[in-house]
């Protein structure tokens, strides 16, 4: 297939290396050279790309430990067979796993293996004359020939002057090289625009043996587009500054969590939070003891759309901010999509909730809790479970489960429902059961959950009490005196995040790097060009021209055709000879022998 | 916040059925002008020939890339962009001749207009035609609302059919891309339909968690880079069966004809195809970039493997190891399409079976809202 020879890009600066690589006895140096060599070529940098490409999938098949534990710990539950091969698959912690990070830092340390040597050849490059010209032009992917009448007395060497002046204003950097001086014959038979038959360039020295015919003529190399290299080496490198950047915010940050209740308060300490996930490397003195208190919590229902009733449009917390202990009171609004930027952290509104308030009071007629609990929604209409623990009741301890919904309705089956988010008929109905909670031992647990495996149900569907049913402002007492709980209000609650995480400016710096590489890299054309000058006896000046494009290159014939048309307009040229017959005899040039790069 | 104009609304969904029905037919146009193309193409073929032995039109410098411009010995093509490492010591490859005896068989290099073909262009009227249909759809979509017309899977659906034909039609200004009509309106047909039967939304707000102006610039630049990775992929399919049939006509078979000859050689293709996906990527990374900004903004992180995210960094990388064949030997042609084409997959996947069955931060898609 014709195709798959077409766009072969040979392997940079490796050859050397491979060569070393064909040497038969390798030894342990010879090993790693050869390692490393395989390592960093674009090959495995492909291969490298597609596992990694690969490898990211399972992430988003299974439940992820970072981001959802409590969906992990119920897969493993519900699949008891494979679940623990996948566990130790590392299939619940994907981005941490051992597999994908063996394969993005293999691909890393490709990508600076790769980097550096380029980086070098381009620095090289940068400083470095554009190459020799070649001795041919007219092998050169576009190529062309103009010839200026003897009227002009123009010259070669002036001729190429001026074409040097005006190529830099093009963007070129351009390399004057005068004709050799010591020969007789120099431009006496050297006629440009026959070049087909070849010219040696300047700089190449002449074909032994064969009579110095052709002296080097004049000639100039220029070359344009260097930014597309540094672009790409950028971008590469930017791609590096990313992953290290994101590994600071791992080593140094910390996020945490809180639920806030109307009227609560939130300080940054570690007790502060409800959940807390430091760096690798926190020290909890880098908290800043800030304070938030929820004073409200405003929510807008979508009321004018028939299916989208009763959607939310805006959530907005109000907040009263202390950035310090004794520092001034402010007051702030927390919104989705805009977070609170205090203390080096950022506070983000996640979710939220209500929060009946609720008085239990022992068998002894005692308080045992009194206060607002959180409770979890669980659809959009916000009917959400609940859990009161009153672990002082005394003599027996107190459990409550069940739901709250903001606003009851009973269905047709008996079975309450809520029939909106907004609270227009609060109602609670709660089981309760008496025992142990098994709090005291100091094990930690989950608040929203009560295990009622040893505990003495009293309320419920089925029981002869039947389960508690309570609307706002109602109580209801226990059978055989065992307590009483009353519904006595209603707040709500948010759910906050707070991040610090001093990595990801830099990752966004770094990023834009790569960014502004990768456009320079992918869309700056480097082009190549050559032009050689001659006197012809007849006092004609004859010039050639050939263009070279490094790497994808559709306005390569283009930048030909101007370069001529701004040549002839210098020169105040008829645009005699057409672009087409330039272009035509190159590709009777190319039908008659096999293009070579070489040489170049 | 201000009220949602139902009428409006209304107004919206007719153009959009309007627009649909007229890309149907504009469908079936160049579904047409495609089975009759044999013919055409043979026109063509000899047309050119004659024009060739006269000695015109073949030795023209392609306006575009040139890539195979010349069929035979094609010097300026996909050969400058590769004889690129200037010292590379490797040797340029001329098309094999085989190929270049019939190129009169495929369309002209360039991706400049030369045949007619009447039944292609009553195509191209009737999907302007229904763009500008299309356009009122999702102006009036946006106005009603009061805000961006892409919120929810309805919306995503029909403004990215719109952005599809659109990028098309623009091309098509330029270049002779209506081989590829019967591809792109085929899938905007398909985009609509699903629009309307599968995810049909009516006009409301957005929730809180999209109401941020980075659902503009997030969405929009995602939208339109899918509409560019759509062309490269109905590009890349036809790459692949140009170059099966150029491997044929190589090796001596007899050649049909038919509709491929209206399509240009694989390697132009392959050339255009990378150019346009050149941009694509650019678009995606900036997709992924915002989409993290604005994710940090919601969220508190920048990044979190959400599934979405998962994906749209698979879709990232599956395309930067396209671009990366394109520069490996051995991994051009053919199998840098295939990896163009399996990018696309990915982009479906991401964008139908991640937004409608996977659940996680991005689960706003609006399918079941309500
Ligand atoms: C994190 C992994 C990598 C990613 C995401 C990546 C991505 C890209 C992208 C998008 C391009 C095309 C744009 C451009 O030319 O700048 C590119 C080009 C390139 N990459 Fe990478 N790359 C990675 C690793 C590597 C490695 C390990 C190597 C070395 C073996 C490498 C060598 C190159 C080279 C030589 C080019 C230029 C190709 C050309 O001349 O067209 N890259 N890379």
């Amino acid at each position: 297939m014709s195709l798959k020879t077409q766009n072969q890009k040979p392997k940079k600066r490796r050859n050397g290396l491979r060569d070393d690589v064909a040497v038969p006895a390798l030894g342990v140096l010879g090993m790693l050279r050869w390692a490393w060599t395989q390592l960093t070529s674009m090959r495995t940098a492909l291969f490298l790309l597609l596992l990694l490409a690969v490898a990211a999938v399972p992430g988003s098949l299974f439940p992820q430990r970072p981001v959802n534990p409590a969906v992990v710990t119920q897969y493993l539950k519900d699949h008891a067979d494979y679940g623990p091969i996948l566990d130790k698959l590392q299939m619940f912690d994907v981005y941490s796993s051992v597999w994908f990070s063996a394969i993005y830092l293999l691909l890393f340390i490709s990508l600076i293996g790769c980097v550096i040597p380029r980086a070098i050849a381009h620095w090289k490059a940068w400083r470095s004359k554009p190459p020799r010209t070649p001795a041919r032009l007219s092998r050169l992917p576009v190529y062309g020939a103009l010839v200026v009448p003897s009227d002009q007395a123009l010259g070669a060497e002036e001729a190429a002057k001026q074409a040097a002046a005006l190529l830099r204003k093009r963007g070129y950097r351009v390399d004057l090289r005068p004709a050799a001086k010591d020969d007789d014959g120099a431009g006496t038979s050297g006629a440009a625009g026959t070049a087909a038959a070849g010219t040696p360039a300047a700089g190449t020295s002449a074909p032994t043996g064969t009579a110095p015919v052709r002296a080097a003529l004049a000639s100039i190399g220029a070359e344009r587009g260097y930014i597309k290299e540094l672009g790409n080496l950028c971008f590469h490198s930017g791609l590096v500054g990313v992953l290290i950047s994101v590994a600071i915010g791992g080593l140094f940050g910390y996020s945490g969590q809180r639920t806030l209740v109307e009227g609560d308060t939130f300080v940054n300490t570690l007790v502060g939070y409800d959940q807390f996930n430091p760096g690798t490397n926190f020290q909890s003195s880098w908290l800043e003891p800030y304070s938030l208190q929820l004073d409200k919590f405003d929510v807008r229902y979508d009321r004018e759309s028939a299916q989208h009733f009763g959607q939310p449009l805006d959530f907005t917390a109000h907040l009263t901010t202390k950035d310090s202990p004794d520092s001034a009171a402010k007051q702030q609004d927390l919104k989705v999509n805009d977070p609170v930027n205090i203390g080096g952290t950022d506070v983000y509104l996640v979710g939220n909730g209500y929060a009946p308030v609720v008085t239990v009071r022992g068998g002894d007629g005692k308080i045992a809790y009194q206060g607002p609990i959180p409770s979890i929604p669980t659809d959009t209409v916000y009917t959400s479970t609940i859990v009161v623990k009153a672990p002082d009741a005394k003599p027996t301890q107190l459990g409550f489960v069940g739901f709250f919904l903001p606003t009851a309705v009973v269905g047709h089956d008996g079975v309450s429902y809520s029939a909106d988010p907004d609270p227009l008929k609060p109602q609670l109905s709660l089981n309760s059961y008496v025992g142990d909670l098994g709090l005291d031992k100091g094990t930690p647990q989950n608040v929203y959950a009560l295990d009622v495996a040893k505990l003495k149900q009293v309320n419920g569907r089925d029981l002869p009490a039947k389960g508690i049913v309570l609307d706002a402002g109602q109580s209801y007492s226990l059978p055989d005196g065992q307590g009483s709980i009353s519904f006595d209000g209603l707040k709500r609650y948010v759910a906050l995040d707070i991040h610090h995480n001093p990595g990801q400016e830099y990752a966004l710096i770094f990023a834009l790097f790569s960014l502004a590489g990768l456009i320079c890299s992918l869309f700056v054309p480097r082009r190549r060009l050559w032009l050689r000058f001659g006197d012809h006896e007849d006092g004609r000046t004859m010039i050639e021209y050939g263009l070279l494009a490094r790497g994808e290159d559709h306005g390569l014939a283009a930048e030909g055709r101007s370069v001529r048309s701004a040549l002839a307009k210098a020169w105040d040229l008829p645009e005699q000879e057409s672009p087409e017959q330039g272009a035509s005899r190159q590709k009777a040039h190319n039908k008659t022998q096999s293009t070579s790069g070489k040489g170049l | 916040m201000g009220p949602i104009n139902q009428t409006l609304g209304a107004y919206s969904e007719l153009f959009m059925l309007l627009a649909a029905g007229t890309y149907v037919i504009a469908f079936l146009a160049f579904a047409w002008d495609m089975a009759t193309s044999g013919k055409t193409a043979q026109e063509d073929a000899t047309r050119l020939a004659e024009a060739k032995s006269e000695g015109k039109s073949s030795a023209k410098v392609p306006a575009m890339s040139g890539a195979a411009a010349e069929g035979p010995g094609g010097p300026n093509s996909g050969i400058s962009a590769t004889a690129g490492g200037a010292n590379d010591g490797g040797s340029r490859v001329s098309p094999s001749s085989a190929v270049a005896a019939r190129v009169a068989r495929v369309a002209d290099a360039g991706l400049t207009y030369t045949s007619r073909r009447a039944a292609a262009r009553v195509g191209v009227a009737l999907s302007i035609l229904g763009l500008v249909i299309h356009a009122a759809g999702v102006v009036t979509r946006g106005v009603a609302a009061g805000r961006v017309p892409w919120g929810n899977m309805y919306e995503f659906c029909t403004t990215g059919a719109f952005l599809v034909v659109a990028v098309f039609l623009i091309v098509l200004i330029r270049r002779d891309l209506r081989f590829l009509g019967t591809f792109v309106l085929g899938l905007a047909v398909v985009m609509m339909v699903a629009a309307a039967v599968a995810f049909w939304t009516p006009v409301g707000h957005l929730v809180p968690a999209l109401q941020s102006y980075w659902l503009v610039i997030h969405v929009s630049i995602a939208v339109l880079s899918s509409a560019l990775f759509t062309l490269t992929f109905s590009m890349g399919v036809l790459q692949l069966l140009q170059s099966r049939r150029e491997g044929k006509i190589a090796a001596g078979e007899l050649d049909k004809g038919g509709f491929m000859g209206l399509v240009p050689s694989a390697l132009t293709l392959e050339t255009l195809s990378y150019r346009i996906n050149t941009i694509a990527f650019v678009g995606w990374t900036l997709t992924v970039m915002f989409g993290s900004i604005w994710a940090e903004k919601a969220w508190g992180r920048f990044w979190g493997w959400d599934t979405k995210e998962v994906w749209s960094f698979v879709i990232w990388v599956v395309y930067a190891a396209y671009l990366h064949a394109r520069a490996t030997r051995g991994w051009t042609g053919t199998r840098a399409a295939w990896l163009s084409i399996v990018g696309y997959l990915c982009v479906v996947f991401n964008f139908t079976v991640v937004n409608i069955y996977f659940s996680g931060l991005h689960s706003y898609a609006g399918v079941s809202a309500g």
